[in-house]
């Protein structure tokens, strides 16, 4: 055997890494004659992978550790960039006594996909959060709505996680396993995929150049001088994806005139409820992260969120407690219309939360972080994937936070792409091929699409004041407070276990 | 029962104005030799006597639209489309006959552009590619290089029947979509049967001739979605799964298994089911 073809064997073997695969027979010897070829395969055979995530976040590495548990797609090579330095440290979590302000709500959904890649364990070791209550209102005290876990006859209703805590956790379950993953501390500057292969000419000398040495891969060069190439191409780089803009996928959207505050409070008394109260300008939720601290999302115009962020802490507090409290309008009575005798007659519908009275939100005595403020917007691709190119978490789509869907949509792209991938290699196909990285967008894209529709229809029915549409969401909270298969199914969906709103 | 649907069928037949000079006949009686045109000649690699079973117009069909064997959105789209599914098929049925697919020589007899070979060899199979059309064979030889593991895929210009004249054999002998564009099918699966080794494998798969079949694959693939370019099949060269099981016994392959593709218009996808009255795919085993 010459050289080139020994070489093409030892990084056959090394590279790709499936057990079940006979390395190459006596018969067969590749076509690779000229001695260009031999001196390019030489520098780049290191740096051929199957596939590279750019983007390190918890949505990339998600799929990361998805490849990783699943046997057929364990043997890939993946390359991981990012330019986090963070992720090189394995154990960058120090348990600091005031959590961060950047959170998550996962819904149960995600919290069963991170069993089943087995990172799960490790977000327990950290803290979190579950929750099982949730209580729903407006300013114009017209009506509430108290969702409860035992209402869908679950334990809980979600889990608030840190970001940093589900990342290290992603991250300790990737070192544990013997993924073959490199990670790139850089940032992805170009991109280029060489053209499809249907415009391959029919020579009749069959002279190898680069282009067809590396003709089925995707080269990525990095701000770091490296370069390497993939089979296929993974955009886990959130909402300014550079993969997107690289790739040419056009996207669709609008941004909000609004901001979001986010900060970290204190109580004085446990707080096992998620809050959520929509104001004039937005929606103000106050989620429990443990040990008596909370977590804010506020959203304002952008004008306001600049005065809240700048006020003093005592003043900051005092506003939290207004808006949270008698701010804006009064306190929804427990009951408009008498003690739900209004339902009486849907016996046996009525939920069993429905008599549960109105609360007021816990009050918030301390200030536990500093106060971040980010721009809110929607925005969609219109393709998720093509050819070796695919989309997934934000990167692929934004949504407003007020139902704390956004990643685990992303978190939902990543398991099906990586079941779509695994799929794929069962019957032999190359996973850059757009035909397959179609049916994870045939899978995703109208479950991402109704989402965001649910949601940006939320925000919009809140924009506008006015009174006959203001008494329609107070019957609508009414509606999902009291009758028991329309809240199951809210919980349902909230909770990433159904498909579609409204249809069971 | 079925011969003698099959007798009815054939007495039916002589009746219907042919584009061909021959008729299929399933008897043993040896048939006239078809000799090939000679400007053909220069696309096979050697000179022999030996007829094949190649149809000449096929053929030049085929070569025409060579270049696009490999664009997705093409004219072989729907091919693409359906390759997963066959190679579901394909995978469960030699798994459960021979085990792990490392060390199975399997050979793609009409293998094109090499769209079934390549996801074989990335599978761990040792393949072999033959097609008659020269320019197919270009055209697969370069994509497969692009990927060292399907660069190791054998590839030749060549029939069936000139295999059989070299006596080669392997263990799973795979003719997907080929069937029907073959002058002489009994002929041809005799070709597959001898290039099988004994308790190999062979699989082939086709479109029923069915009213049906018609009305899907002629009249709404071909003139109605342009799926496919009008003329690419011809309804009468198609076989019934009871045909082909009969011409595979005569040439020793005992059909195990059988299986029909059904396409989703909404999800676009296609799936394996019982349903064989369009696609449908059998495989079967040599025996003595």
């Amino acid at each position: 055997m010459n050289r080139t073809v020994a070489r093409k064997f030892g990084s056959n073997v090394n590279r790709l890494r499936i057990p079940w695969r006979q390395p190459f027979s006596n018969d067969a010897v590749p076509i690779s004659s000229t001695s260009n070829a031999a001196n390019l395969e030489k520098e780049s055979e290191d740096l051929r992978y199957d596939i590279a995530i750019v983007g390190g976040g918890m949505v990339g590495l998600a799929l990361a550790c998805s490849l990783a548990t699943r046997p057929l797609t364990k043997h890939l090579t993946v390359a991981i960039i990012d330019s986090n330095l963070a992720l090189r440290r394995k154990h960058f979590i120090e348990k600091e006594v005031h959590p961060d302000p950047r959170v998550s709500t996962v819904t149960p959904a995600t919290i069963s996909f991170f069993k089943d890649i087995g990172a799960w364990q490790y977000v327990e070791q950290h803290r979190h959060a579950y929750f099982d209550k949730m209580q729903v209102w407006d300013y114009t005290g017209l009506g509430y709505t108290k969702y409860n876990a035992r209402d869908a006859n679950k334990e809980v209703l979600g889990c608030v996680v840190e970001n940093k805590v589900l990342l290290s956790s992603l991250l300790s379950r990737l070192q544990d396993t013997d993924f073959q993953k490199k990670i790139y501390p850089s940032r992805l500057t170009s991109m280029s995929i060489l053209p499809n292969s249907s415009s391959l000419e029919v020579d009749s000398t069959l002279s190898v150049t680069a282009s067809f040495t590396h003709g089925r891969l995707a080269k990525l060069e990095l701000e770091d001088g490296n370069s390497l190439y993939a089979k296929l191409v993974v955009g886990a780089d959130g909402g300014k994806s550079r993969v997107r803009e690289l790739a040419g996928f056009r996207t669709t959207g609008w941004n909000y005139s609004q901001n979001a505050i986010i900060c970290t409070v204190e109580h004085a008394v446990e707080n096992h409820c998620a809050w959520q109260r929509f104001l004039p300008a937005g929606p103000i939720a106050l989620l429990p992260i443990g040990d008596k601290f909370s977590n804010i999302v506020w959203t304002m115009n952008p004008k306001e969120s600049s005065e809240f962020k700048s006020m003093s802490e005592d003043d900051f507090l005092k506003a939290l407690n207004y808006a949270l409290d008698h701010g804006y309008g009064p306190h929804p009575t427990s009951s408009l219309l008498g003690n739900a005798d209004i339902f009486s007659w849907l016996k046996g519908v009525v939920s069993r939360s429905a008599n549960d009275c109105f609360e007021i939100p816990p009050k918030v005595v301390k200030l536990a972080s500093e106060r971040m403020a980010f721009p809110l917007s929607l925005r969609h691709a219109n393709d998720y994937a093509s050819n070796r190119v695919v989309l997934i978490g934000d990167a692929a789509h934004t949504v407003h936070p007020l139902a704390g869907q956004g990643v685990n949509l992303g978190f939902g792209d990543a398991s099906t792409l990586s079941s779509v991938i695994s799929e794929g290699i069962a019957v032999g196909t190359d996973i850059g091929e757009i035909l397959l990285l179609k049916k994870y967008e045939a899978d995703r894209k109208p479950t991402n699409v109704m989402m965001m529709a649910v949601l940006d229809g939320f925000q919009k029915a809140y924009t506008v004041d006015f009174g006959p549409l203001n008494i329609l969401r107070a019957a609508a909270f009414h509606g999902a407070h009291y009758i028991s298969p329309l809240k199951k199914s809210i919980i349902s969906y909230a909770s990433g276990e159904q498909r579609l709103p409204l249809l069971s | 029962m079925s011969s003698l649907k099959l007798l009815s069928q054939l007495r039916w037949f002589r009746f219907l104005p042919r584009n061909l000079s021959n008729f299929r006949l399933f008897s043993d009686v040896s048939e006239p030799q078809i000799n090939i045109d000679p400007k053909y000649n220069n696309m096979f690699n050697k000179a022999s006597s030996t007829p094949s079973s190649l149809k000449e117009p096929e053929l030049a069909k085929f070569s025409a639209i060579a270049d696009t064997w490999w664009d997705s959105e093409g004219p072989f789209k729907p091919l693409h489309k359906m390759n997963p599914t066959r190679l579901a098929f394909i995978r469960s049925t030699l798994c459960r006959h021979f085990g792990p697919f490392e060390g199975l020589r399997i050979i793609d007899v009409g293998c094109g552009g090499g769209i079934l070979s390549e996801p074989l060899a990335r599978m761990g199979a040792i393949v072999t590619g033959i097609d008659a059309v020269e320019k197919n064979i270009k055209i697969a030889r370069l994509h497969a290089d692009l990927d060292p593991t399907t660069s190791t895929i054998e590839y030749d210009c060549t029939t069936a029947e000139k295999l059989v004249d070299e006596q080669r054999q392997f263990d799973a002998v795979i003719a997907l979509e080929v069937i029907e564009h073959v002058a002489d099918p009994a002929q041809f699966c005799k070709s597959l049967a001898a290039l099988t080794v004994q308790d190999g494998a062979s699989v082939v798969s086709t479109i029923n001739r069915s009213m049906r079949s018609y009305a899907t694959a002629i009249v709404a693939a071909e003139y109605l979605l342009q799926w496919l370019p009008k003329g690419t099949h011809q309804w009468s060269s198609f076989l019934t799964p009871e045909e082909l099981t009969m011409i595979l016994k005569r040439a020793s392959i005992d059909v195990k298994e059988m299986a029909g593709f059904v396409y989703n218009p909404l999800t676009g996808r296609w799936s394996l089911s019982d349903d064989i009255s369009v696609n449908f795919i059998a495989f079967g085993t040599k025996e003595n």
